[in-house]
């Protein structure tokens, strides 16, 4: 597979090292009443959906950048690549 | 029809004409008392311990396919129970007593084979790992051998023992271990199971559960709806998809694992034989190929089929312990799909909807537990209580803190 860096360009797969399911952006807030179960939820449920699955890939022998990649699981076809940073912006993650 | 020595002479001597099929092909009744969704190997020893051991009748198997055509017919049939932790050993150690009486209890010849198998140890760390995991082993009533390198060289002379980076110090024989005939494993259930009266119903694709206030009623399929006392899903590498449509979210991703084949050899290794410093096994089936494999591609897939840099490193591993390997032209690859759970751990529970029951999460050591687990899930169906070999594989157990985690690695499944 060729994941194509926002930054670097097409690189192959096997420099980057795979995390998983992108929602792990959205660790739950400590401080909720419900932040036990909520962590339990986050740390060790995913929805490992079939198709567009959006997924946290870390480059490793590169740039050490996180992307958030938007894979098929069914075709191993990349269909985007963002920066993990940008989207975690987005959701009002990041600083 | 029972299979004897003297039934193959005497069809041999009338032509082969009296063969019959070894199971029907029903059309599906609409209510039974369990329902096992997946056809594979485990639903189908679940169906035929559910219907022998406990005495279970009106049992349906529903396989969206057709019998042998997931997992159970592309793993690398290896048999073994050295596990470490006090979760697992009891359980696989009593998946191989099931395994050396399979033949004779379901009368078809599944070529279980205990030529053993070998862990190389490469380090002095790696040799004290090996004796915990021994000593576990023993506790547990599994055979464990430590043996030196000494001895390796009289039984395996053509490993590369003075490798420069792993150089081989020794092994963990576990003599009963071996391989199975992988297909006849899913025949053999399947005929064991439809003489006893269980709907093996192939093509027939699950599409949804009839659930009514919190209890599973049955399930909807592309042959009708199916009522059900007891609905066992029993699907892993598709699991996630299947409890998706019961609305459960599991501990559970789905990964690829390639596996390979060469050309027929003449007789060349004795046992499974698996190295220690990286992730690469290997035994040669009776037809002369070299069947190996390592690890999983690493990402979520559904693709029965991998990528080539997991080949490269398994073909290096190989490399690393018998350089002879080279030689040999690979024939076959394929992929499966694995259940990877967030410890590498199984389950085999109840859900939190009444009726309705999961076995999966089996990574790649799902062949090796088939007969456990199909017993083992088949007490639970028929008793309500897990078997004592399988009271930790509960779908709480992170929730509890109880992991069973073999590995240490974490919530990190494509690292199991």
């Amino acid at each position: 597979m060729i994941i194509n860096h926002p930054l670097l360009g097409p690189r192959d797969a096997a420099e980057f090292v795979y995390l998983g399911d992108a929602s792990l952006i959205d660790r739950p807030d400590w401080q909720d009443p419900l932040a036990a179960e909520k962590f339990h939820d986050y740390l060790y449920l995913r929805d490992n959906p079939v198709g567009n699955h959006r997924e946290l890939w870390y480059h490793e022998q590169g740039d050490r950048s996180w992307l958030v990649v938007t894979r098929n699981t069914l075709t191993h076809e990349i269909i985007k690549v963002e920066l993990a940073t940008d989207v975690a912006r987005k959701r009002g993650r990041s600083r | 029809m029972r299979y004897s020595a003297m039934r193959v002479l005497l069809e041999g001597l009338t032509g082969n004409r009296g063969w019959k099929p070894v199971w029907r092909d029903p059309e599906p009744k609409p209510q039974y008392d369990v329902v096992i969704v997946g056809g594979g190997g485990h639903g189908l020893a679940t169906a035929y311990y559910l219907a022998k051991q406990f005495g279970q009748q009106n049992i349906a198997v529903l396989e969206k396919g057709w019998i042998g055509s997931g997992n159970v017919g592309r793993n690398t049939t290896i048999i073994r129970s050295n596990y470490l932790l006090p979760g697992n050993e009891p359980f696989y150690e009593f998946s191989l007593k099931l395994w050396e009486g399979l033949e004779q209890d379901f009368n078809y010849n599944a070529m279980v084979s205990q030529r053993s198998i070998l862990n190389l140890i490469h380090s002095d760390p790696q040799r004290d790992a090996f004796a915990r995991r021994a000593n576990a082993m023993l506790l547990a009533g599994a055979d464990a051998e430590l043996v030196d390198a000494a001895q390796l060289r009289r039984e395996l002379p053509f490993l590369d023992f003075d490798n420069a980076r792993f150089p081989i110090r020794g092994g963990l024989f576990q003599r009963r271990g071996g391989t199975v005939r992988h297909d006849a494993v899913a025949w053999g259930y399947a005929r064991g199971a439809d003489s006893l009266g269980v709907d093996i119903i192939q093509n027939c694709e699950v599409t949804g559960f009839n659930i009514d206030n919190g209890i599973c009623r049955g399930v909807e399929t592309t042959r009708g709806n199916i009522r059900a006392g007891k609905t066992a899903v029993c699907v892993a590498g598709s699991s996630s998809r299947v409890m998706a449509l019961a609305g459960m979210r599991l501990p559970i991703e789905s990964h690829v694992l390639q596996a390979f084949v060469t050309e027929g050899l003449k007789p060349l290794l004795p046992g499974v034989i698996t190295f220690g410093a990286g992730h690469f096994y290997v035994s040669q089936s009776d037809k002369g190929g070299l069947v190996f494999g390592g690890d999983i591609d690493g990402y979520n897939s559904y693709a029965q089929r991998g990528n080539l840099p997991v080949v490269e490193d398994v073909c290096e591993g190989g490399m690393a312990i018998m350089p002879m390997i080279g030689r040999a032209r690979l024939l076959r690859s394929w992929g499966g799909i694995m259940d990877m759970s967030m410890d590498g751990s199984p389950f085999i529970d109840k859900t939190h909807i009444d009726g309705l029951y999961f076995n999966g999460g089996w990574c790649y050591g799902g062949f090796k537990a088939t007969p456990a687990s199909g017993y083992c899930y088949a007490h639970l169906l028929a008793k309500d209580t897990p078997h004592p070999t399988a009271t930790e594989y509960r779908l709480d157990r992170f929730a509890r803190g109880h992991l069973i985690d073999e590995k240490g690695q974490g919530a990190q499944p494509n690292l199991h």
